[in-house]
C-alpha cells in the first residue's frame, strides 16, 4: 500500500506532469486534451476526498518530500483546514473542466485550445500546492506558478482588452508576490526555519522584534494584493471581465479562496492571534478594510452594465465577507468564514457558468441583453436565480449559512455595528441581483426590440425557435453546482463539521 | 548618531537593497511605459535577492563545501532559495514580454497613454454598433 502513502504528493505530481503531456498528444485527437484535464481533476478531486477522511480519521497527516525529516526538507501538512480548502478546489476544478469543452471551443482559438488545457493544469497545481504544503517558502513557489497560469489563462480572452488586463495583473500579482518573499527572509533570518510547525513553535519568543512586525507587514499587505481586499482590489474586475467565461469562472470560485487560506495559515497559522492583541492591533485594521470591502465592492457592482465586471465586484464585496469572518478571531466567526470559503465557490461558480452559458448562446455580455431570457434559457436562468438568491443570503441557501455564522461571530465578539454593515453588503448585492432577476422573468417591452440569438458563433434569424438552451455538457455542472448551493444550505453538518474543527484548530 | 555611522560602516548592503528596492517600485509605479515598467519590476525583484544572499553572508565564512570539520561557512539555504526565485523572475519577465508583444500587435503602442486612448476608441465604437444594431431591429418590425 505505499501508493495511497503517497497520495498527497501524486495529487501535486500528476497534473503537473500531464500539463506537459497535453500539449503533445493535443495531435492525435482534439478531444483528448479535455478528457486527460477532466479524467486528471477527477482523481485529485477523489484524492482530495480520501485525504479529508483520512485527516477526519486519523488527524494531521504529515508526508516528508524524499523522505528528509521536517525542519530540514519540505513537508506536505495536511489539517482540517488544508483538507476541507483542497476538495473544494479540486471539486471546482473538477466540475468547471467538465463544464469547459464547449465553452473554449467557442471562445479560444483553435490552435490555442491543447494550450489551454495544459496551463488549466499547471493552474491548479499551484493551487492546489499553495493549500497542501507545509513550507512558507513552497507558498512562495506555488503561488508564483499559478499566477503565472493565470495570466497567460487571461491573456486567451476574445478582446484586446485582456492582454492589457492580464498585463496590469501580471505587475500587481508580481509586487505582492515579492512582498511575500521579503516577508519570508525577515522571518527565516529571526527564526531560521521555513517550516510552517516549525515557525509556530519559535516565532512567540520573538514577538517582541521589530523583524517580525515588518515580515507581518509583508505579508499581509502581499497576500491582501493577492486576494484582491478591498483597496487593492483594481486587478480582480478588469482580470474577470475580459478573461473567457471559464477562466473567470474558475478564477473567481478557487484563486481568491486560495489566497484568503495562504492568509488565514500564515496570520492565524505561523503567527498566532496572541502576536496579534500584545503587538499590533492587525485584526481591528483588517476588520476596517474588509468592512469596507463589504459596502464598497456591492456598491461598485450596483453601477456595471457588464455582467462579468458586476459579479467581479460582488466577488470584492463577497471577500470582504470572508476576511471579516476570519479577523474577528472567535469561533462562530472564523466557522462561518471557512464555510463560505466553500458557499462562495460554488455560488460564484454557478453565476460566472451562467454567464458563459449566456455567451455561448447569445455572444451577448450586458445586463440589458438578460431581458425576457427566462423564455429562451430557462434552465440557466434559474440557476442564475438560485445562485443569485444565495449570493443575497436568503435562508435556505448556502449564503444564508456562512452570513449567520459571521454575524453571531460579531455579536460574540461584542461588535454590534457590523451588524449593519454586515445586512447592507447583503441588501445591496439584493439590489444589483434582484433588478436582473425581475428582468428575466418579467422582461421590459421594446416595440421592436427582439433580440437576436447566435447558436456557438452563427447567427440564428428564425425567431419562432423560441426555447435555445446551451448544451448538456455546460447546463449539467452549471446545474450541479445550483443544487449544492440549495442542498448545502438545507443540510450543511457535513461541511459545518470541518469548518467548527479547523476553526478550533486555528484559534486554539 | 554613533549607531547610524556605525549601520553604514558594517551594513551598507543593506542600504543598497533598500535603494534598489524603492528604486524599482518608484520606477514600476510611475512610468507609463510597458517595458520600463518590467525594468522597475526586476529591480525590486532583484534587490530581495540581494537581501537574501547578504543576511546568508557568515563572517569569514567559505563556501559552503564540507572538507575539514573546523571550517566556518555561509548559509547555503537563501542562495537555493534565491535559485529559485531567480527562476520564477525570469519567467515572470517572459511571460511579460510575450504580453507586450502582443500588446504592441494589437495596440501598435506599448505606452500606457496610448493604450488607455484606443481603449477608449474601442467603446466608444461598439456604442455606436449598438445603436447602430437598434436601428436595424427597429426598421425590420
Amino acid at each position: 500500500m505505499k501508493t495511497i502513502q503517497d497520495l498527497p504528493v501524486l495529487i501535486i505530481v500528476i497534473p503537473l506532469g500531464f500539463a506537459v503531456i497535453i500539449p503533445l498528444v493535443a495531435r492525435f485527437n482534439r478531444l483528448l486534451p479535455w478528457i486527460i484535464a477532466s479524467t486528471i481533476t477527477f482523481f485529485c478531486f477523489l484524492t482530495s476526498i480520501s485525504l479529508l477522511i483520512t485527516v477526519l480519521e486519523t488527524g494531521k497527516i504529515s508526508y516528508w518530500l524524499g523522505g528528509w525529516e521536517p525542519p530540514w526538507g519540505i513537508e506536505y501538512a495536511i489539517d482540517y483546514l488544508n483538507a476541507f480548502v483542497l476538495a473544494v478546489v479540486s471539486f471546482i476544478a473538477f466540475i468547471v473542466s467538465l463544464y469547459s469543452r464547449r465553452s473554449v471551443e467557442m471562445e479560444i482559438n483553435e490552435y490555442k485550445q491543447s494550450a489551454f488545457y495544459s496551463i488549466y493544469m499547471l493552474f491548479i497545481t499551484g493551487l492546489m500546492g499553495i493549500v497542501i504544503t507545509g513550507d512558507i517558502f513552497n507558498i512562495y513557489v506555488f503561488l508564483e506558478i499559478s499566477s503565472l497560469a493565470g495570466y497567460a489563462l487571461i491573456a486567451m480572452g476574445r478582446k484586446r482588452d485582456a492582454l492589457v488586463a492580464s498585463y496590469n495583473y501580471l505587475i500587481l500579482g508580481t509586487i505582492a508576490a515579492t512582498f511575500i518573499l521579503i516577508g519570508i527572509g525577515y522571518i527565516y533570518t529571526a527564526t531560521g526555519t521555513l517550516n510552517i510547525a516549525d515557525l509556530q513553535e519559535r516565532l512567540p519568543a520573538l514577538f517582541h522584534s521589530k523583524m517580525v512586525l515588518v515580515a507581518l507587514a509583508f505579508f499581509t499587505v502581499g497576500l491582501s494584493l493577492k486576494l484582491a481586499l478591498f483597496p487593492l482590489h483594481t486587478w480582480l474586475p478588469g482580470a474577470y471581465t475580459h478573461a473567457p467565461s471559464v477562466v473567470s469562472c474558475i478564477m473567481a470560485a478557487t484563486a481568491t479562496k486560495v489566497g484568503v487560506y495562504a492568509m488565514l495559515r500564515i496570520i492565524f497559522g505561523v503567527f498566532k492571534i496572541e502576536f496579534d492583541i500584545h503587538f499590533i492591533p492587525i485584526a481591528n485594521i483588517l476588520i476596517v478594510i474588509s468592512s469596507m470591502a463589504i459596502i464598497a465592492g456591492s456598491a461598485f457592482a450596483i453601477a456595471q452594465t457588464n455582467l462579468k465586471r458586476m459579479l467581479a465586484y460582488s466577488s470584492v464585496g463577497q471577500i470582504g465577507y470572508i476576511v471579516l469572518g476570519a479577523v474577528l478571531a472567535n469561533q462562530a466567526a472564523m466557522t462561518g468564514s471557512i464555510i463560505h470559503i466553500l458557499n462562495h465557490a460554488l455560488m460564484k461558480g454557478a453565476l460566472f457558468m451562467v454567464v458563459g452559458c449566456i455567451v455561448y448562446k447569445t455572444g451577448i455580455e450586458d445586463i440589458s441583453g438578460l431581458n425576457g431570457m427566462s423564455k429562451k434559457m430557462p434552465f440557466t436562468m434559474a440557476v442564475f436565480t438560485v445562485a443569485g438568491l444565495s449570493m443575497m443570503g436568503v435562508p435556505l441557501t448556502v449564503g444564508f449559512v456562512s452570513k449567520w455564522y459571521i454575524a453571531i461571530g460579531a455579536l460574540n465578539a461584542g461588535m454590534w455595528y457590523l451588524i449593519p454593515v454586515i445586512i447592507t453588503g447583503s441588501l445591496l448585492s439584493a439590489v444589483y441581483i434582484w433588478r436582473i432577476i425581475v428582468n428575466i422573468y418579467f422582461p421590459e417591452e421594446f416595440p421592436g426590440h427582439e433580440l437576436q440569438y447566435t447558436d456557438g458563433g452563427t447567427r440564428i434569424t428564425d425567431h419562432k425557435s423560441q426555447y435555445s438552451e446551451a448544451p448538456w455538457s455546460m447546463l449539467g455542472p452549471t446545474m450541479a453546482l445550483a443544487a449544492l448551493c440549495i442542498y448545502f444550505g438545507i443540510s450543511a453538518t457535513a461541511p459545518l463539521y470541518i469548518a467548527e474543527k479547523a476553526a478550533v484548530m486555528l484559534l486554539q | 548618531m554613533i549607531d547610524i555611522i556605525h549601520f553604514i560602516q558594517t551594513k551598507y548592503y543593506y542600504l543598497v537593497v533598500i535603494l534598489l528596492m524603492m528604486l524599482g517600485l518608484y520606477t514600476t509605479i510611475s512610468s507609463r511605459n510597458l517595458i520600463k515598467k518590467i525594468i522597475g519590476i526586476n529591480i525590486f525583484q532583484i534587490s530581495v535577492f540581494l537581501f537574501y544572499i547578504a543576511m546568508a553572508k557568515v563572517k569569514h565564512g567559505t563556501a559552503p563545501i564540507l572538507w575539514d570539520k573546523g571550517v566556518v561557512y555561509d548559509n547555503p539555504l537563501p542562495h537555493v532559495l534565491i535559485l529559485t526565485a531567480i527562476v520564477v523572475s525570469v519567467s515572470t519577465t517572459a511571460v511579460a514580454l510575450a504580453l507586450i508583444i502582443n500588446i504592441h500587435k494589437e495596440y501598435g503602442t506599448i505606452e500606457e497613454d496610448g493604450i488607455l486612448a484606443k481603449q477608449k476608441l474601442d467603446e466608444e465604437w461598439m456604442n455606436l454598433e449598438k445603436q447602430k444594431l437598434d436601428i436595424d431591429r427597429s426598421s425590420v418590425t
